[in-house]
C-alpha cells in the first residue's frame, strides 16, 4: 500500500542529546526519572524502566517536572524582609549577607540556650542529615512533618510488628486473594499502588476499599466500603470478633511469630498488673498447657497454652494474651450488629467480609517451594502464605483515634498470618525492624553542646517522657509529654501556636524547610497567620526570628524574615537513605541519589549544602575538623565521606576500594558517578531464602547484618499486646513516680489499652453533633501534592480550582444543588465554597480535594487566579486545639502519637445567598517577590 | 474534501480498559510533556499562570458518577483522546487536505503546514478530540506518538505511545487491531471492547473495555458469613467460653 506521499512524517526526529537519570521529586513517591535533555532544556521526563519503585512508569505529577523546573514562581536569589511580615515584601542579598545573617542569629542561641532555636523540616528527604545537624547544634526541637501526616500508622505498625502499611512495606501484589485498602491517600506511594492494583486487576483478585469517598483507587474496587469518617476501628475489630468467633485465625503462626502465647500478670490494683511475666533476665514467659509448667517465650519443644490461667514461679497468676484477646474481642461492642449503624456499614456486609477474608486466607493458602530456617534453629521445607494484604494510610491515621485504629488493622493482619508471607503483607528494608532497634528520645539541652543522642524515638513507658520534674515539656511541640507521650516524630503542627504563645518557652530563631506552615500544612491558618505576625508590647514580633528555604514563593516565604531560596529537584543533590526513608521494594533493598541534570540558572544553592555550610560556620562537631576547617565541601561531598558508623554511610552502593561493598566498605570518591552510570539508584537484592518471612528467617537477618542494616541480627516478636502502653495505663491508675497531670489521667487509663481498642474521636464527642451532623474531610488527588503544584502551568489546569462534594441526601435536606455556593462551620470556624452534588461518598460526609486553595500573590499567580477566587481550604474550620473541657484546652490530635487530628472535624451546611462567588474567608494578599509568569506558555518552540 | 485512504491493513490504535483506569491524569500530562516539544508546534497554554487557565491537550480525563439502580454509586474515569477512527469525518471534512489518514497504519494526523486552522474538523468530530491550539492557530490531535512508535533513536522497548508507556496502572494497551491475534485484539475480543459512540459511523479503531460487574455480593467469593466454629454469638451469653473450647480443640491439632 502506497505511503500518503502529500504528508511527509518524520517519523524518526532527534529526542534528545542525553538522557540523565534522577529521582523524581514532584511528591514523597521518589520514582526513578529519565530526565531528556536537549540543547541544554529538559525536553521530556518519562519512568526509569530499571528502577525498583516505579519500573518505568510515571504519573502526572512527575511527567508535569518540566513546569515545575521551569516555573515562575522559582526563588531566585536569598531574600531579606523589608515589610511587615506576610506583606511579601523583600530586598535581595548576596549569599554572604544570608548566611552571615543566618549565624548571627543562630550562634548566640546556641551558646546560650540551644533550645530557642526550633528547626523543622516538612516533607524533607535528607532526614538523616537534617536531624544530625540538629543534634551536633544542640536543640532538643526538631522533627520533620510526620506529626501532621501519618505518624499513627507508622507508630502502630512500628510498636506493633516492627514497620507499618504506608512506606515501611507493600502488599504481595503477585500472588494476593484478597486485598483491603483503607483511607489512602492517592498521592501517597501512588505509582506502586496503582501498578500493583493494576496486577490485581489481571489476575482477578477482589479488591475492597474502605473510604468515605469513591474516588481515585476507590473507584476501581470491586467493593467500594464507604465507611463513615473515624469508625474504622470498629469495623475492623468487628471483622476481628467474627474471625476469632468462627477460629478463622493462624494459631501456628501466632505461636510462633507473636506475643499471643506470653503470659501477662494478673495481679488487679497492682504495680504489675497487665505486665508481661518476666524470668530474672528479663525474658518473656510462656505457660506449657500439658503441665502448666513456665518456661522462656522461645521454649520450641513445649506446647504452649493460648488459655487458661498459670501459677507463675514467682508468685502470682498469669494468662496468656490470646486468652485477652478472646475475652476483649468477644465483646457486644463490636458485634457486627452493633457497629453496623455507627461505620455506616450494614452487619451483614461486615459478616461477608470476614468471611471472604477467611476464605482468602484459609482455602487459597499459597505456597513456594522454597526452604528456610527460622532464628530458633527451626527448618522449614516450603513457605506457606495466607494471600490476604492491606494497606493503609492517612485517612485512618489523622483521627484521634488513629493509633489504636492502625494498631487494630495491623493486629487482624497478624491474626491471619498473612504478615510476612506469600500473598500477603510484606516489609521493605530497612524494615523489619522491632521498636527494640530504634532510638529513645533525646532533649538533654546544654550551651555549645551537642545533644546527647536522636531527638525522636521510640518511648518504652514514662521514663521516656521529656518532661521536666514539673511536668512542663522540654520540646517546643511538646512531643514525649503526657499530652502525647508516643509522638514518634514530633508535633511540627504545634510548634507556631506554642512559640507563640510562649508555652512551654518563646523561642528566639524558627527555622523552617519544606513545609507550607503559614498555608495548608496547618490547622487553622487564620490564626496561624495571625500567630507568625503578633508582636509583644515592644513591637518585637512574638516569634523573633524566622528562617526558611523553599524553592518557590509559597506563602510560608512571606511570612519569613530571611529567605534562603532552594533548588529545583533537577538542579540538587539528594540521597534517600538507607539510614532515612530509602526507596526499597520487599525483594531488595534501595537507595538512591539526585543530581544535578540541569545547573541552576538563578542564584540558588540546595538547601543541604547550605545546612553543611551553616554548620562549618557555626563550628558544629562533626562538621568541623580540628583546625575549625569546614569537613565537607557541600551536600555531594557529606554524601559520599560522611561515615554514620565505621563503614557505613549514607549510601550503600559501591562502597570501599574496590567498589564491591554493599551497604558497609570504605567511602569510594567514585561512588556517585557509580550511581549516575546505574540510573540513579542502587539495588541490593533479597536472597530467595530470604525473601519472606524476614522479621525470624535467618537468612535475611543475616544477609541484612552484611549489608549494615544492623550490627547483629535481629530477630523479634510481633505485639498483638503492646505493653509499653500498659505502662502508661499503670501510671494513670497510680503507679510509678511520674504521674500524668490531673486532667489527662482519665484519657491515658482509657485510651492507651494494650490491646487496640476504639472509641470516639474527640471532637465528635466535645461538640454538638445535632448541631454539626456532618463530617468533613480532603482527600488528595492524583494529579497534585500539597501546594507543590500550584504553579505548575500544566497541573493547574486540572486542579486549579476544588469543589466543596455534598452528599445527594445532604442536597435535598438543604435545599442544594450543584452550582451553588455554601457556608460550612465548624466549632471554631466557617468558609463560604462551591457545591458540587456527589453520590458515590459517605452520606455523612463532605469533602474535597486538599491544598487547592492559595492566598492571593503566593506561588507567582497573578491577580484573580482560581486558586484564590474559588479555590478554598478546609484548614481554617480546624482548630488545633479542642475545646475546652475543666478549664484546659488539649491538642486536636492522638492522645497516643500527637498526630493532627485532621478528619475528626465535625461541620453543618447551609446554602449562601448569591453573591460575588468567592470563596471566604478571604486572606489578604501578598506581594510576589519574584513576579508573575508569562500569559502563553510555549514550552518547545524551539525544537519544531 | 480529503479522501480516506482504502482501508488499512495495519491499524494502530489504543485500548483503554475502563476498569483499571483510575483517573490519574498520567497519560495525558506524560502526553503533554512528550508532544509539547515533539510533532508541530507546542502545546501551548493561556492564562498560564493567570485567571483563566487553559491549554491544548490531546488526551483528557472526563469523570463521570453513575449510579445504577441495585447498586452503589461509582466513578468511572474516562479517558479520551483521537479514536483514529475508520471513516474519520475529520479528514473528509477538511477543505485544505491537512487532514490526513496515513495508509500504512490507519493513524490520523494534522499536516499543520496546510491546516489554516478553520476548526471544522473539530466541528465534525463527535468525539471532541481536536482542539485548535490558541496560540499557533492550527489543529492540534492525538498522533498516536507517530514520532516515538517508528523512532529509531528510542530503544524499542520505548516505541509505543507516551500515554501507554506513563500509565501506572496499566490501563492502556497499543497495537494493531486489524490483526486479531494482536495483544490488543485478543484483549478486545476477551473484554467485550466497545466503540465509543457506534452510532456515530466513524468505526474508531480505539476500543474501550468496559468495567467489569462489581463483585460486592458475587464473584469468585462465595461466602457470605462464617459459621460458628465456636458457639459464640450475641444470644449466648458465655462466648468466651466457646471460643476457648474451641481453641484447645484446634491447638491439639497443630502439632
Amino acid at each position: 500500500m502506497a505511503a500518503s506521499p502529500d504528508h511527509p512524517v518524520e517519523l524518526s526526529p532527534t529526542v534528545s542529546d542525553e538522557v540523565r537519570k534522577t529521582t523524581c521529586y514532584m511528591c514523597a513517591c521518589r520514582c526513578g526519572v529519565d530526565v531528556h535533555m536537549r540543547d541544554g532544556k529538559v525536553r521530556y521526563l518519562q519512568g526509569n524502566r530499571d528502577h525498583p519503585v516505579n519500573k518505568g512508569v510515571l504519573c502526572a505529577k512527575g511527567s508535569a517536572g518540566i513546569m515545575q523546573h521551569y516555573s515562575p514562581a522559582r526563588l531566585k536569589k536569598p531574600l531579606k524582609r523589608v515589610g511587615e511580615r506576610g506583606s511579601g515584601q523583600f530586598v535581595e542579598i548576596e549569599w554572604e549577607e544570608a548566611l552571615q545573617t543566618a549565624v548571627d542569629w543562630l550562634k548566640p542561641v546556641r551558646s546560650d540556650d540551644p533550645s530557642k532555636l526550633a528547626f523543622f523540616t516538612g516533607r524533607d528527604q535528607s532526614q538523616s542529615l537534617t536531624s544530625w545537624w540538629a543534634q551536633q547544634y544542640g536543640t532538643p526541637n526538631y522533627a520533620a512533618h510526620g506529626g501532621f501526616c501519618s505518624v499513627n500508622m507508622a507508630a502502630a505498625g512500628i510498636y506493633t510488628m516492627g514497620g507499618a502499611f504506608w512506606e515501611f512495606g507493600s502488599p504481595d501484589w503477585d500472588l494476593t486473594e484478597y486485598f483491603m485498602i483503607f483511607g489512602v491517600a492517592e498521592d501517597h506511594d501512588s505509582n506502586p499502588i496503582k501498578t500493583g492494583l493494576g496486577k490485581l486487576k489481571a489476575r482477578g483478585a477482589k479488591i475492597v476499599a474502605v473510604n468515605p469517598v469513591r474516588t481515585g483507587y476507590n473507584a476501581i474496587a470491586d467493593e467500594w466500603v464507604g465507611i463513615t469518617p473515624g469508625t474504622d476501628g470498629l469495623f475492623v475489630l468487628a471483622l476481628v470478633q467474627e474471625l476469632i468467633r468462627a477460629g478463622k485465625v493462624d494459631l501456628d503462626y501466632l505461636m510462633r511469630y507473636t506475643n499471643a502465647a506470653h503470659l501477662v500478670i494478673q495481679n488487679p490494683g497492682a504495680e504489675n498488673h497487665g505486665l508481661f511475666a518476666r524470668d530474672s533476665e528479663g525474658n518473656c514467659q510462656i505457660a506449657d498447657r500439658t503441665n502448666g509448667s513456665v518456661h522462656h517465650a522461645n521454649s520450641i519443644d513445649i506446647k504452649a497454652a493460648l488459655t487458661g490461667e498459670f501459677d507463675l514461679p514467682e508468685g502470682g497468676k498469669a494468662v496468656p494474651v490470646f486468652s485477652l484477646m478472646a475475652e476483649q474481642y468477644s465483646s457486644d461492642t463490636y458485634h457486627p450488629d452493633t457497629v453496623a449503624e455507627q461505620c455506616g456499614i450494614p452487619a451483614d456486609t461486615i459478616r461477608r467480609i470476614a468471611a471472604e477474608i477467611a476464605e482468602a486466607a484459609f482455602e487459597r493458602e499459597v505456597v513456594i517451594e522454597q526452604p528456610w530456617t527460622d532464628h530458633l534453629g527451626r527448618k522449614h521445607d516450603r513457605m506457606i502464605g495466607r494471600p490476604v494484604s492491606f494497606h493503609g494510610m492517612r485517612g485512618i491515621s489523622a483521627h484521634a483515634n488513629g493509633f489504636q485504629t492502625c494498631r487494630a488493622i495491623h493486629l487482624l493482619q497478624i491474626l491471619l498470618g498473612s504478615v510476612e508471607v506469600p500473598g500477603g503483607f510484606r516489609f521493605k528494608p530497612p524494615y523489619p525492624k522491632p521498636v527494640e532497634a530504634h532510638p529513645v528520645p533525646h532533649t538533654d539541652c546544654a550551651p555549645d553542646t551537642p545533644l546527647g543522642g536522636p531527638h525522636l524515638g521510640f518511648v518504652r513507658g514514662p521514663e521516656h517522657l521529656q518532661i521536666n520534674d514539673d511536668g512542663s515539656a522540654r520540646r517546643i511541640d511538646k512531643a514525649f509529654t503526657w499530652d502525647a507521650p508516643m509522638s514518634a516524630h514530633g508535633m511540627m503542627h504545634m510548634v507556631i501556636s506554642n512559640a507563640a504563645a510562649g508555652d512551654p518557652y518563646p523561642v528566639d530563631v524558627l527555622f523552617m524547610y519544606m513545609a507550607n506552615m503559614a498555608w495548608n500544612s496547618s490547622m487553622n491558618t487564620t490564626d496561624v497567620i495571625e500567630m507568625l505576625t503578633r508582636k509583644r508590647a515592644d513591637g518585637e514580633y512574638q516569634i523573633p526570628k524566622i528562617i526558611y528555604s523553599d524553592s518557590y514563593s509559597s506563602e510560608m516565604v512571606s511570612f519569613a524574615d530571611l529567605i534562603l531560596p532552594d533548588t529545583t529537584y533537577l538542579e540538587r543533590h539528594d540521597c534517600i537513605s538507607l539510614l532515612d526513608r530509602p526507596i526499597s521494594e520487599p525483594d531488595c533493598a534501595a537507595d538512591a541519589i539526585r543530581w544535578p541534570v540541569v545547573e541552576p540558572d538563578r542564584d540558588v544553592r540546595g538547601f543541604q549544602s547550605v545546612l553543611i555550610d551553616l554548620g562549618a560556620r557555626l563550628g558544629l562537631p562533626g562538621f568541623v575538623d580540628a583546625n575549625g576547617e569546614a569537613v565537607w565541601k557541600d551536600y555531594a561531598d557529606y554524601m559520599v565521606n560522611h561515615q554514620r558508623r565505621p563503614g557505613v554511610g549514607p549510601l550503600a552502593g559501591w562502597r570501599g576500594e574496590d567498589e564491591s561493598g554493599e551497604g558497609r566498605g570504605e567511602p569510594n570518591p567514585k561512588q556517585l558517578e557509580k550511581y549516575i552510570e546505574n540510573g540513579g539508584f542502587y539495588a541490593a537484592h533479597i536472597p530467595d531464602e530470604a525473601r519472606y518471612f524476614k522479621p525470624w528467617n535467618s537468612a535475611y537477618q543475616d544477609w541484612a547484618v552484611g549489608i549494615g542494616l544492623f550490627d547483629t541480627p535481629q530477630p523479634y516478636t510481633f505485639q498483638l499486646y503492646v505493653e509499653p502502653l500498659r505502662k502508661f495505663q499503670l501510671a494513670a491508675e497510680g503507679h510509678g513516680e511520674r504521674q500524668p497531670p490531673e486532667h489527662l489521667r482519665e484519657r491515658v487509663r482509657d485510651c492507651f489499652a494494650p490491646l487496640p481498642i476504639w472509641y470516639p474521636p474527640f471532637e465528635g464527642e466535645m461538640v454538638d453533633t445535632g448541631e454539626y451532623p456532618l463530617h468533613a474531610i480532603t482527600q488528595r488527588p492524583a494529579a497534585m501534592y500539597h501546594s507543590w503544584g500550584s504553579q505548575n502551568a500544566w497541573l493547574r489546569q486540572i486542579h486549579g480550582e476544588n469543589a466543596l462534594y455534598v452528599p445527594a441526601e445532604v442536597c435535598d435536606d438543604v435545599g442544594l444543588q450543584s452550582g451553588d455556593w455554601a457556608w460550612v462551620t465548624s466549632h471554631s470556624g466557617r468558609i463560604k465554597a462551591p457545591v458540587v452534588r456527589m453520590e458515590a461518598v459517605n452520606g455523612k460526609t463532605l469533602w474535597t480535594w486538599n491544598a487547592i486553595g492559595k492566598r492571593r500573590g503566593a506561588w507567582a499567580l497573578e491577580e484573580g487566579s482560581p486558586e484564590s477566587e474559588r479555590g478554598f481550604l478546609l484548614n481554617h474550620l480546624i482548630d488545633e486545639l479542642l475545646p475546652s473541657k475543666g478549664g484546659h484546652r488539649v491538642a486536636n490530635s492522638d492522645p497516643i502519637t500527637g498526630q493532627a487530628a485532621w478528619f475528626d472535624l465535625r461541620v453543618k451546611i447551609e446554602k449562601a445567598e448569591p453573591g460575588d462567588e468567592v470563596s471566604e474567608p478571604r486572606a489578604a494578599s501578598q506581594a510576589s517577590p519574584v513576579g508573575t509568569g508569562p500569559d502563553t506558555v510555549r514550552y518547545g518552540e524551539e525544537w519544531i | 474534501m480529503t479522501t480516506l485512504p482504502e482501508t488499512p491493513t495495519v491499524k494502530l490504535g489504543l485500548v483503554i480498559d475502563l476498569d483499571t483506569c483510575v483517573g490519574c491524569h498520567a497519560c495525558a500530562v506524560n502526553c503533554k510533556s512528550w508532544n509539547t516539544g515533539g510533532y508541530g508546534v507546542p502545546l501551548s497554554d493561556q492564562s498560564a499562570y493567570g485567571a483563566d487557565p487553559s491549554g491544548s491537550w490531546l488526551n483528557r480525563i472526563h469523570t463521570f458518577e453513575v449510579t445504577p439502580e441495585d447498586g452503589k454509586a461509582q466513578l468511572v474515569h474516562f479517558p479520551k483522546s483521537c479514536l483514529h477512527c475508520d471513516d474519520a469525518p475529520c479528514v473528509t471534512v477538511c477543505p485544505t487536505g491537512a487532514s490526513f489518514k496515513r495508509s500504512e497504519d490507519g493513524i490520523v494526523l494534522v499536516n499543520e503546514d496546510h491546516c489554516m486552522g478553520c476548526g471544522l474538523c473539530a466541528w465534525a468530530c463527535p468525539y471532541g478530540a481536536r482542539e485548535l491550539d490558541a496560540d499557533a492557530g492550527v489543529m492540534k490531535k492525538c498522533t498516536l506518538c507517530v514520532d516515538r512508535i517508528y523512532n529509531e533513536n528510542l530503544p524499542e522497548e520505548d516505541r509505543e505511545p507516551a500515554c501507554v508507556r506513563a500509565c501506572p496502572s496499566r490501563a492502556r494497551h497499543f497495537g494493531d487491531l486489524a490483526d486479531p491475534e494482536s495483544d490488543v485484539s485478543k484483549l478486545v475480543a476477551e473484554r467485550g471492547g466497545m466503540d465509543l459512540m457506534p452510532g456515530q459511523g466513524t468505526a474508531p479503531v480505539n476500543k474501550y473495555l468496559p468495567p467489569r460487574p462489581r463483585r460486592d455480593t458475587e464473584g469468585t467469593f462465595t461466602s457470605s458469613s462464617l459459621p460458628a466454629s465456636a458457639p459464640a454469638g450475641r444470644e449466648s451469653s458465655a462466648p468466651v467460653g466457646g471460643i476457648l473450647g474451641w481453641l484447645d480443640r484446634a491447638l491439639e491439632t497443630l502439632e
